[in-house]
């Protein structure tokens, strides 16, 4: 919790004047295949990379580049095959299954393409889920209205008030994302992985749903890894990585993805 | 707290789970209903088997009987006392009734019992079982009141109808005599025993074998010997002015098979000194009417008020058993409604059925017994008092058992039945419970980008399978609750709902005349609903465990894959 409130404090410092040196995040040898009937498919064949924190990167590729599996595997969805996952310096791809449970209710947060928001639950209480999963009945009902008023909060942040009670089938795309973003932020995290966040959205409520995350990233210091396939998209982000077949093709610096 | 949540969610919006929910629903309460009525139906036919039979039966191994009742009787008393409310003394013998039916002679076996009505009432219910205590009812209208108030104590007198009924038909045979009618019509009403051959002098030898005989049979056996002699064939009763010796030798029988004694009534009004409760089974059939719906009626053969003629064998001491016959008069009608007692049991005064088997000590005027019947004051000693006269008694003597034993084979019968029944109605449950394995198989597919979500933010699998473990909770609670309110409001109201059924269709769904019971017997034990409730949800839990647990293994990365 220390690290949260530093990272939602005012005195947050800008990513800018980040020491470079502070990795947040950072893939080291990663390497990923997956089994297709008796074919070894390999996804990720040596991937470092490693994320500052407060950093804003995108990850770009073409279709079955590995982009999505280098997500997951920062996300510690899924474990690799070789090489090593750290978190502020210390490896957590293999720590004990709570552990990384914990970690993902905690630490990271995510925004899929599809939203992937719980359909049979109201907004509030999918916005809500990972408070609940965090807590146990007893803990979680004694700090209620802490809870929701801090759901509700971030709700109106992401600018969905009048849609509270609202099932996501009665949401449009852009809400729904701007939901996922709700949810993901309610756990407090620490990183932010958005994968194709706006794939599935108009131009319009691609580029809301973008400005949220670049104020997310610009005001409270969220670190955001991005993947996406869109360069337009990618290169609001400080960093562009670009996969290549399971590799990493060019590592440009933030000024000049930003310029180019 | 997710948990809970999304399996009330879950609950709520998967109508596919109703289906779950339906079939655990109808398995529980067809299980209710099904051993409801099992548990009524044996239970009532426990208590019929019960019946008339004594707690405790005390008998000896043959039916010559045992001369030491007054003995035998202390000797139960000595050994288990504290134990017995009370106790009567009976005979049993096989025997022989015969009555006039149709212009034909019916001859049935039947089991004699010679009781002590008011014993007999003390030792197990007797006055529920007797005809003239009961109401008439048919379709739902008393058409006779009980002819008998329920705190007369049961005795061998005719009631008035029967009186009435015998006067009648007495005055119909003078009628019937005066004018030398043939005897060619009728069915019912014609008096029994008129004469086919002229065997009534054939009765005569068991009585004539041997003096004893005579003896023992009559109090007064020179004066039933003079009659005997002037009671030979075509004469009839004496005070019958009119005699048609060729067709009608009817009374002239009765004397002759059974001597009269002193206070023998000449009035062939008067009923016979030896009287009779008969079984119903024996004297009556079911028969539908055609010509009124076909409905179910009761058509007696043998009314009270009667005569019917029985025969039996001798039980003298010393000597070889000899036919014995003797002419009694019908007091009342015997229905139990175990067809087994009601078509096979014959009740007679004990002393009268003692004199007519040469049962009474010439020395003493004690009359041998073949059974002691007992009443326990709480049946949970049955054991206990078994063992206790077991002991008491020299084996081989006397047989003690408990009508439990007694009826061992029959109630045996039920309980498997009952058993087997269960069983597979269980099997029903477990087929609920394939069937939420299936159902919960395809939610979890379904499901699977939202476990894959779960998992994302943070759900342990541990977690995951607890939404599904609770969600088959649920359902096998829901399912098996409203199960049990459906199945005991079936048992409640099960009588009315055969009715309907078989308004709807036209057919009888519960005969009474198969069963003897007019409506559905149920019973509901709150250990068995209970029971089928908790095995509901156990079966429902147990279907959703492998569902749940392949949805706890589900890979995150695959499951939000999955579109």
């Amino acid at each position: 919790m220390t690290v949260d409130s530093t990272l939602h404090s005012e005195e947050a410092p800008s990513p800018r004047t980040l020491n470079m040196l502070e990795h947040h995040v950072r893939a080291v040898a990663l390497e990923k295949s997956y089994l297709k009937g008796n074919h070894k498919i390999p996804v990720l064949r040596g991937v470092n990379v490693s994320i500052r924190k407060g950093e804003f990167l995108s990850i770009v590729g073409q279709s079955g580049s590995g982009k999505s599996t280098l997500l997951h595997l920062l996300g510690l969805l899924d474990s690799p095959n070789v090489g090593e996952i750290e978190l502020q310096g210390k490896r957590i791809d293999d720590l004990p299954a709570h552990a990384r449970d914990e970690l993902r209710n905690r630490v990271f947060g995510f925004i899929f393409q599809f939203y992937h928001l719980l359909p049979e639950l109201s907004l509030l209480e999918n916005v809500l889920s990972p408070l609940m999963i965090r807590h146990g009945l007893r803990e979680y009902l004694r700090h209620r209205r802490e809870y929701r008023a801090a759901a509700r909060e971030i709700i109106g942040r992401v600018g969905l008030d009048h849609r509270m009670k609202h099932k996501p089938s009665e949401m449009s795309g852009g809400e729904m994302q701007r939901a996922a973003i709700a949810r993901a932020l309610v756990a407090r995290p620490q990183i932010l992985l958005a994968d194709e966040p706006t794939g599935n959205l108009d131009a319009q409520s691609g580029r809301e749903v973008m400005d949220l995350l670049r104020r997310l990233n610009e005001l409270e210091g969220l670190t955001i890894i991005m993947v996406t396939h869109d360069d337009s998209i990618a290169r609001q982000a400080h960093r562009i990585v670009r996969l290549n077949e399971g590799r990493i093709e060019v590592l440009g610096d933030q000024a000049s993805t930003r310029t180019g | 707290m997710y948990k809970i949540l999304l399996c009330l969610r879950y609950l709520r919006t998967r109508y596919i789970a109703l289906a779950s929910i339906i079939s655990v629903m109808l398995g529980v309460a067809t299980m209710i209903v099904v051993n409801s009525v099992m548990s009524g139906f044996s239970g009532e036919m426990r208590e019929r088997l019960h019946g008339i039979l004594a707690d405790v039966i005390v008998e000896t191994s043959g039916i010559e009987g045992s001369h030491t009742a007054d003995e035998d009787m202390a000797i139960v008393e000595q050994a288990a006392g504290q134990f017995i409310k009370a106790m009567t003394a009976t005979v049993e013998v096989y025997g022989m009734m015969s009555f006039q039916y149709a212009g034909q002679y019916v001859t049935v076996p039947v089991t004699l019992i010679g009781i002590d009505p008011k014993g007999k009432a003390q030792v197990g219910p007797l006055v529920q079982y007797l005809d003239s205590y009961q109401e008439v009812v048919e379709d739902g209208v008393v058409t006779r009141p009980p002819l008998r108030s329920a705190d007369e104590p049961p005795g061998w007198e005719l009631t008035d109808a029967a009186k009435e009924y015998r006067k009648t038909w007495v005055e119909m045979q003078r009628w019937r005599e005066d004018f030398n009618i043939e005897d060619r019509y009728g069915v019912g009403h014609e008096p029994p025993f008129h004469e086919v051959s002229p065997a009534g002098a054939t009765d005569a030898p068991p009585f004539t074998s041997t003096e004893q005989a005579e003896e023992v049979i009559t109090t007064s056996h020179s004066t039933a010997a003079e009659e005997l002699d002037e009671l030979t064939p075509e004469v009839p009763a004496t005070d019958l002015a009119s005699q048609g010796p060729e067709f009608e030798t009817e009374l002239p029988e009765f004397p002759d098979a059974f001597p009269p004694t002193d206070e023998e009534p000449i009035d062939p009004e008067d009923p016979f000194p030896a009287r009779l409760y008969v079984g119903a089974g024996k004297i009556s059939f079911p028969w539908r009417d055609p010509e009124n719906e076909g409905k179910v009626k009761v058509h007696w053969m043998v009314r009270p008020g009667d005569d019917v003629k029985i025969s039996t064998v001798s039980a003298v001491a010393g000597m070889p058993p000899e036919p014995r016959h003797f002419v009694a008069t019908v007091v009342d009608v015997f229905k139990s409604g175990m067809s087994e007692y009601d078509a096979q049991l014959v009740f007679c005064n004990r002393e009268e059925l003692q004199k007519a088997r040469g049962m009474i000590d010439p020395n003493t005027g004690k009359g041998s017994i073949t059974s002691i019947q007992i009443k326990l004051k709480d049946y949970q000693h049955a054991d206990e008092v078994i063992r206790r006269l077991q002991a008491a008694f020299p084996p081989g003597r006397y047989v003690v058992k408990t009508w439990e034993q007694k009826q061992g084979p029959l109630l045996a019968a039920v309980e498997i039945e009952s058993a087997i029944l269960n069983v597979l109605l269980f099997l029903i449950i477990t087929v609920a419970g394939f069937g939420i394995l299936a159902i919960f198989f395809m939610i979890v597919v379904e499901k699977t980008r939202d476990i894959g979500i779960l998992k994302a933010l943070g759900a342990s699998s541990g977690g995951v399978m607890t939404i599904f473990l609770s969600y088959g909770l649920a359902l096998g609670v829901v399912g098996s609750g409203v199960g049990v309110v459906i199945g005991l409001l079936f048992v409640r109201y099960i009588n009315e709902i055969e009715e309907a059924i078989t308004w709807l269709t036209g057919r009888k769904v519960f005969d009474e005349t198969i069963y003897y019971f007019p409506t559905i017997p149920t019973h509901v034990e709150p250990g068995m609903v209970v029971g089928v409730a908790l095995g509901a949800m156990i079966i429902a839990i147990l279907a959703s465990v492998l569902p749940a647990r392949r949805a706890a293994r589900l890979h995150p990365v695959e499951a939000l894959r999955y579109e």
